[in-house]
């Protein structure tokens, strides 16, 4: 029955330890009696038999040390030791625990917040099914412009029929609707899409309740119906499962709740709310053009086929399609291929490895920090090691208690950095909406493992560097080193400013990093839109088609009637309507021919940005007319045949030519120009480009950006204009009320929390630096207290004292400024494509941050500096 | 003498067990013993023997009692238990199998 006997002993050793080891104490002093009674017999003096006895015998600590390591649960008794003793020391200097913890915690959670956003955003495979499989699909332009256009609803239907490729393809389109409130409830605008039937199968989706489409509900003559996302379920019908089979008015029409889609399901993005069939809500002429391109494909691939042979199998369709319509010139003649996932996500990977790379460099600056302190205290108990260890401390053991010290603060650190992290992934998520996936992302049980991992190993860093710095064969050195007046080997500092050479150089980096990317948003946000951008109001409305006909007068009544109101509001200097205002996108171009001109080559086309817009607009946007005017008002629908180009377009397509007076034909209908504007830009990245505007009076377009101006407070406008909308129409709502400076802050969004989170690291990163340059400097002259002294009583000047410490100081901030200057250089290349109008080796940010580090660096050394060349002598003299 | 013959950890614990299997001993007898028996060749030194004694305890070969030694004094005794008597066989067969052995190797030639 041994394992019996052994459990005992077990039990026992773990409850009544204390008792055993008294009894191993009594033991060995059994033994050591025994020797000496025999050293006795063999006619030895007392005291001579006493120190023989003790000389074979050995050290009686190691010994009794050795004897207990063999006892069960000796791991957990030494584990709990080392925790007390580190916890002891620590408690010793609160202040150092403090900013050291706080360092760590920093640094993990700034890396676990990015670390969940990376794997949640970019890794985490799609929650769809066999996501591998699922692609997006593109037509590949035929003027080579764009590789990755969007796709024309009569082409998706060939790839379909004729593809052999693909288990399945599904076609989407954005779609916004009004949804109208029931008993009292306000109007809103929600973001939906129209896809085809099939779109969910593809997918592999099932909804929760209800039914999917059938291919009956796709066509343009089934009845409207809906599926509904499981927010918009819960937040706008209370969760109510009766809503299934029952209607909802969207724009003014009667749509059937068919189902809802499971909670997280967000296809193509989190703000879609509603899907309907494509083929009933789009008009039949959009969805069979070939030129039209205006939807995005997905599709899944059959088992065993490759990207790269789909895309091959759809190219050949679309190249038989090109070349039965040459006369077509906005047929694509191949198609184009990404993963699903890479769509998704592509944009936005390369910030975010960045963003993580700048944590871990933070991380890094953090662990060097903290093992910079450890080294400090280290040094500072040189001389109670170099005792423990001459009473026979083990080596291990003095190592291992060290390394509990740094894991205990980067446990610390990290629970932390991980309470940190949670609410730093609150706060992202609710600021960044906007980001594709940024549903899934959430801190799991793998960002807490990785928490973890990240605490062992800051432990390991910190602990080992620091343990590096303490020779132990350098023990009698260290016993005698008390002695009077001599200072300390400057080898034992090499190790503490390599590594700030490292902290310094990795500042450099980062400080470099982010001044080019705020740089690149400073310019984007300071690149000139060509209008007035201050105390200018801007909103979206959609006027619902079943109660506003395009073309028809319906829209242009409603438009004359809100401007007219709102022009007469006190406060309003001016107003118009436009399809869409610089600053908020492309939008959609056209192609035109300029009926004076001979017509151009078959194949080839002239298209531009399209815009429709009131004889108001210009006025109220702040765009100068620079030649002839603005539309005539009272020229409606048909008789409104009058088109504005701006300069962009002039210089392009009537280079040698006076353009008023000229005519473009555009949907088979003539338009003569009668104005030239100023240039405006579409984007604050792009710069201006041709663009032609039509009057919003011809009745064509029913939605559109109202423009409100003001030469005071613009925003208090808002709410009184949503009163009118709201008399004019109830049942319409009215969103994106921006202010244009609003406006352009979110279209830069992605660019201001990129250069701002860096520029947070970054300067994380300098106070480290300093904060590290200044614990070294002020150690290295307290070490050389005496030694200062000395200098200064022989006669040292205070000036030469102060060069000199303050050069030792800077010496590795020059070092690592050097290196960090250099590793930008390669950090930049690799950032290149984020930045906007800026070179990579901007030679204005690199000096700035170079004058940055090296003041700051002379402001963490001016401190010690000072204080030593200020050193009483005869003080200094006596500290020791 | 020079320095002490090393033991092989495992030698140290067959020796132990077998010192043991006669009666019950505490340390300070059975490092005498094993010093006596293997005329003088065979020294133990404290910092391997309490070790030893103690593994063995944890394993449950040995067991310790304290009673009154031979000079009045209370001192820790231990005692093989039955698993450490048949390990005691286990190991004597191991230790004649590899010292035939050697002997083989070493007495050729």
């Amino acid at each position: 029955m041994r394992w019996i006997a052994q459990l005992r002993m077990r039990i026992q050793m773990l409850f009544q330890r204390v008792q055993a080891g008294a009894r191993l104490d009594d033991e060995l002093q059994f033994h050591l009696e025994r020797q000496i009674a025999e050293n006795l017999a063999a006619g030895m003096s007392a005291e001579e038999a006493r120190y023989a006895a003790l000389r074979s015998f050995g050290n009686p600590a190691l010994l009794r040390d050795q004897a207990r390591a063999t006892w069960s649960w000796t791991w957990l008794e030494l584990l709990l030791r080392d925790v007390r003793y580190g916890a002891r020391t620590l408690k010793r200097t609160p202040g150092f625990a403090a900013i050291a913890i706080l360092v760590m915690a920093l640094g993990i959670g700034a890396n676990v917040t990015l670390f969940t956003v990376v794997r949640s955003v970019l890794l985490k495979p799609l929650p769809f099914q066999d996501p591998d499989r699922l692609v997006r699909l593109y037509e590949y332009s035929s003027d080579d412009k764009f590789p990755f256009n969007i796709v024309a609803g009569g082409v998706f239907a060939e790839w379909r029929k004729q593809n052999r490729s693909f288990s399945d393809l599904a076609l989407l389109g954005g779609a916004e609707f009004n949804l109208s409130g029931v008993s009292g409830q306000l109007p809103e605008k929600i973001h939906g899409v129209a896809c085809t039937w099939n779109l969910l199968p593809t997918l592999g989706v099932q909804p929760v309740l209800g039914r999917n489409f059938t291919e009956t509900d796709d066509r343009h003559s089934a009845n409207a119906t809906v599926l509904m996302s499981w927010g918009l379920w819960k937040r706008r019908l209370g969760g109510n499962p009766a809503i299934l089979n029952q209607t909802i008015h969207l724009d003014g029409q009667l749509y059937t709740v068919i189902g809802i889609l499971p909670a997280g399901f967000a296809y193509p993005d989190a703000s879609t709310q509603l899907w309907t069939p494509v083929y009933h809500y789009k008009p039949a002429e959009q969805m069979d053009s070939l030129a039209a391109h205006q939807f995005q494909v997905i599709g899944r691939l059959k088992p065993g086929i490759t990207a790269a042979e789909g895309v091959a199998d759809l190219s050949v369709i679309s190249r038989r399609l090109h070349d039965q319509h040459l006369d077509n010139p906005f047929i694509s003649k191949a198609a184009n291929i990404k993963p699903l996932l890479e769509d998704m996500v592509g944009d936005i990977k390369q910030p975010l490895y960045v963003l993580l790379a700048a944590t871990c460099c933070v991380l890094l600056i953090a662990c060097l920090n903290v093992a910079n302190l450890l080294v400090a205290r280290s040094a500072a108990r040189r001389k109670e090691l170099a005792i423990r260890t001459a009473l026979g401390g083990g080596r291990l053991r003095l190592l291992r208690e060290r390394l509990m010290e740094s894991l205990l603060l980067s446990a610390a650190g990290g629970f932390a950095g991980l309470l940190l992290a949670f609410g730093a992934v609150q706060w992202l998520v609710s600021t960044r909406k906007d980001m594709s996936r940024v549903e899934a992302i959430h801190v799991d049980g793998v960002a807490a493992l990785f928490t973890l991992g990240l605490i062992v190993l800051c432990a390991l860093f910190a602990g080992l560097i620091s343990s590096l710095s303490t020779k132990s064969n350098q023990l009698l050195l260290s016993l005698q080193d008390s002695a009077r007046g001599s200072s300390t080997g400057r080898a034992h500092t090499a190790l503490r400013r390599s590594l700030l050479v490292a902290e310094v150089g990795l500042t450099v980096v980062l400080l470099i990093t982010a001044g080019l990317m705020l740089k690149s948003y400073q310019g984007l946000r300071s690149s000139d839109l060509g209008c007035i951008t201050e105390n200018v109001l801007t909103m979206r409305l959609g006027l619902p088609g079943a109660r506003y006909k395009t073309p028809g007068p319906a829209p242009v009544n409603f438009f004359e009637t809100l401007l007219g109101r709102v022009r007469t509001l006190p406060g309003v200097e001016a107003a118009g309507i436009v399809e869409a205002v610089p600053g908020q996108g492309y939008w959609q171009d056209e192609d035109f021919s300029v009926v004076e001109h001979p017509p151009v080559p078959q194949g080839t086309a002239q298209y531009a940005i399209y815009r429709f817009a009131e004889p108001g607009y210009f006025a109220a946007q702040g765009i100068p007319i620079l030649r002839g005017h603005t539309f005539d008002p009272n020229r409606k629908l048909d008789q409104a045949n009058q088109a504005i180009v701006n300069a962009a377009f002039a210089k392009q397509y009537f280079p040698n030519e006076d353009p008023l007076g000229k005519h473009l034909h555009n949907e088979k209908k003539d338009y003569e120009i009668v104005g030239i504007v100023g240039d405006t830009r579409y984007s604050l990245a792009e710069g201006p480009k041709p663009i032609q505007y039509y009057p919003l009076y011809a009745g064509k377009e029913n939605a559109g950006t109202l423009v409100i101006r003001s030469n005071r407070n613009v925003e208090q406008l808002a709410l009184p204009v949503q009163r009118i909308v709201q008399e004019l129409d109830h049942d319409l709502p009215v969103s994106d009320v921006l202010t244009m400076d609003q406006l352009l802050g979110k279209s830069t969004v992605d660019q201001s929390f990129n250069a701002t989170l860096l520029a947070v690291f970054a300067a994380l990163s300098l106070l480290l630096a300093a904060v590290g340059l200044f614990g070294v400097l002020s150690y290295i002259v307290a070490q050389r207290t005496s030694e200062i002294g000395i200098r200064i009583a022989l006669g040292a000047q205070r000036e030469q004292v102060l060069r000199k410490v303050l050069l030792d100081g800077l010496r590795p901030a020059l070092f690592g400024l050097g290196i960090g200057l250099v590793a930008s250089v390669g950090a930049a290349r690799l950032i290149r494509s984020m930045l906007y109008g800026t070179q990579p080796l901007d030679p204005a940010v690199f000096a700035t941050v170079a004058a940055t580090l090296l003041l700051v660096a002379a402001a963490a050394c001016m401190v010690p500096a000072w204080r030593a060349s200020r050193l009483d002598p005869m003080q200094a003299l006596r500290t020791e | 003498m020079g320095k002490p013959n090393d033991l092989v950890q495992g030698t140290l614990d067959l020796l132990i067990l077998k010192t043991l299997s006669l009666e019950a001993m505490h340390g300070w007898a059975i490092a005498k013993r094993i010093q006596q028996v293997s005329g003088e060749v065979l020294q133990v030194q404290q910092g391997s023997l309490y070790p030893a004694l103690h593994r063995l305890e944890q394993q449950g070969w040995v067991k310790a009692k304290w009673a009154e030694s031979e000079t009045g004094r209370q001192a820790k005794f231990y005692t093989l238990t039955t698993a450490g008597r048949s390990q005691l066989e286990k190991e004597t067969t191991n230790w004649n199998r590899l010292s035939a052995a050697i002997d083989l190797i070493v007495t050729e030639a």
